[in-house]
């Protein structure tokens, strides 16, 4: 494999878990455009780790992991009393003040970035993403996930059936945070450099993007979604300037005609050849 | 009645100026169904959201089985035992039939076990769910999504949801309005089992004949205020409650 598909590989591993974090927060009906945020306190904390004070990486990553679940939560509880486009715009903020904060933290490079960690390979990086996209596989056969649905559905009628909605809401907020992080500590690891711009709002969008287009309502969606936003741009390298205006064509063409993203449940049924519901 | 298995005191709801709730004094007694009837606007509703903490009550108390529950956050009034269906169904958009009856099951296994595939983990979940399913006939419809039933199956998954969280106490909201005449028979039929499989019923209706026949026992709301209570046969005849739906003849 060459190295320029090794490197695209990686990034799709990437992104498909900055989009697994956006799928699991979005599975309870909160809309977060500041998974960046999450990813860029991941990327910098596991630097830190590995860099300033040689802890082994996966190590590193996992302390990462928890410690942006617990910001993740902390930040869900104001958000608790927001909806829709509300919440949407506070986890905007929230992601800028994150990036204003990078961008101003100059024991680790302020604006100039930090760099001096391992590089790590496509297969470390998959090792990662196929882990967790087999949770979160696993995850949605379960009560948990189920409660989370509710949730999602109609928020009220799952309080007054006996689900504590706070403890889901926060416990996906938690949960999506952490997979970001575990996105950022790969990102800057495969990388090798990280700077605050990596974790802006751009970033937030494209794993939305890659959730919605690949199919936000199962999380294997996550997986064509990112591979999708990833490899579709180089394969219409040869249309040149156009390219992006291409994607963008096809972008709105998906969602015109599938409004749930290119996989939902019933697309996976017939996949798989199982017998449809009825 | 000593044997009350739900007691309210001088429950209050406020909304504003207007007294949704008044003062509100009754007792459902363990195994019985009651029947909660009034005019539109009569505060029926409000009570149902009182009693399960959709509503903070402003004053008085609800208790279960001896236990203030009145300022409890609706999701542990469930689990001490009143769960309930709504005036305007509300199933979950995403969910079967199946589904519906799994997730409202209170949490007999542990946190870690709930985060693992139903399949494996929650053996116990899934024979209660078929249980139920199998008591309300709904057997055939497992896998179907139930928004897409009719009507009157509806009714019946959320009544479905509401036992799987095994109540001691069940709160039905007009459980057969816009229902024909059949259906509303099937329901009933239901709800004689239901009881006499040892649950209590308070239900909210408006047809009066159904009532009638079914309730043990009736407390009639005008305005927010308890009007008057009695078995249904002196009800039926009580002058105020006649008052209160045909209008006074002045």
């Amino acid at each position: 494999m060459s190295t320029y598909y090794a490197s695209l590989l990686a990034e799709s591993g990437i992104l498909l878990l900055g989009a697994l974090s956006v799928y699991i927060i979005l599975a309870t009906g909160q809309l977060s455009l500041g998974n960046g945020a999450f990813m860029g306190i991941g990327a910098y904390l596991s630097s830190y780790l590995t860099v300033a004070l040689n802890v082994p990486l996966t190590l590193a990553l996992v302390i990462a992991a928890i410690a942006a679940g617990i910001i993740g939560a902390i930040v869900a509880f104001p958000a608790l009393r927001l909806k829709g486009i509300y919440l949407a715009m506070a986890t905007v903020g929230f992601g800028e003040m994150v990036r204003s904060f990078f961008l101003n933290f100059d024991a680790m490079g302020g604006s100039g970035g930090y760099r001096g960690m391992q590089h790590i390979s496509v297969g470390y990086v998959w090792l990662w993403a196929g882990g967790i996209l087999i949770a979160v596989m696993l995850l949605e056969r379960s009560r948990v996930w189920l409660e989370m649905q509710a949730v999602h559905d109609d928020e009220t009628a799952a309080g007054l059936i006996g689900l504590n909605t706070t403890v889901t809401k926060i416990g996906a907020f938690g949960a999506g945070a952490a997979v970001a992080a575990i996105s950022g500590g790969l990102f800057a690891h495969h990388n090798v450099y990280i700077e605050p711009a990596n974790f802006g709002f751009d970033r937030s969008i494209e794993f939305v993007l890659a959730v919605i287009l690949g199919g936000s309502t199962v999380g294997p969606g996550s997986l064509v979604g990112s591979l999708l936003l990833v490899f579709l741009p180089e394969f219409l390298r040869p249309i040149a300037d156009w390219r992006l205006a291409a994607f963008g064509t096809l972008l709105i063409l998906v969602l015109l005609v599938r409004r749930q993203g290119i996989l939902d449940r019933s697309l996976i049924r017939t996949l798989t050849f199982r017998r449809a519901a009825a | 009645m000593s044997n009350a298995l739900l007691q309210l005191t001088g429950v209050t709801k406020t909304f504003g100026g207007i007294h949704a709730l008044s003062g509100m004094v009754c007792e459902v007694p363990e195994g019985k169904i009651v029947g909660v009837i009034g005019p539109n606007g009569a505060g029926k509703t409000t009570l149902f959201n009182t009693i399960t903490g959709a509503y903070r009550a402003d004053a008085g108390e609800v208790k279960l089985k001896g236990v203030d529950v009145t300022q409890w956050p609706s999701y542990r009034i469930v689990r001490e035992g009143i769960a309930r269906t709504f005036q305007n169904i509300r199933l979950f958009g995403s969910m079967t039939v199946w589904e519906h009856l799994l997730v409202a099951q209170p949490h007999s296994e542990s946190a870690w076990r709930r985060l693992l595939p139903i399949s494996w983990a929650n053996p116990a979940a899934q024979a209660r769910a078929e249980e139920v399913m199998e008591f309300f006939g709904l057997t055939e419809l497992r896998d179907r999504p139930a928004k897409s039933l009719p009507y009157g199956i509806q009714r019946k998954v959320e009544m479905a949801r509401a036992v799987t969280a095994r109540p001691k106490l069940l709160l039905l909201d007009e459980p057969v309005a816009g229902m024909n005449h059949d259906e509303a028979e099937e329901i009933r039929a239901l709800m004689i089992r239901l009881r006499d499989t040892g649950l209590t019923i308070l239900l909210i209706e408006h047809d009066m004949n159904f009532v009638m026949r079914l309730c043990d026992y009736l407390y009639v709301l005008d305005f927010g205020v308890l009007i008057a209570e009695g078995r249904p046969e002196d009800v039926r005849t009580n002058p105020v409650v006649l008052d209160a739906y045909l209008g006074k003849d002045d």
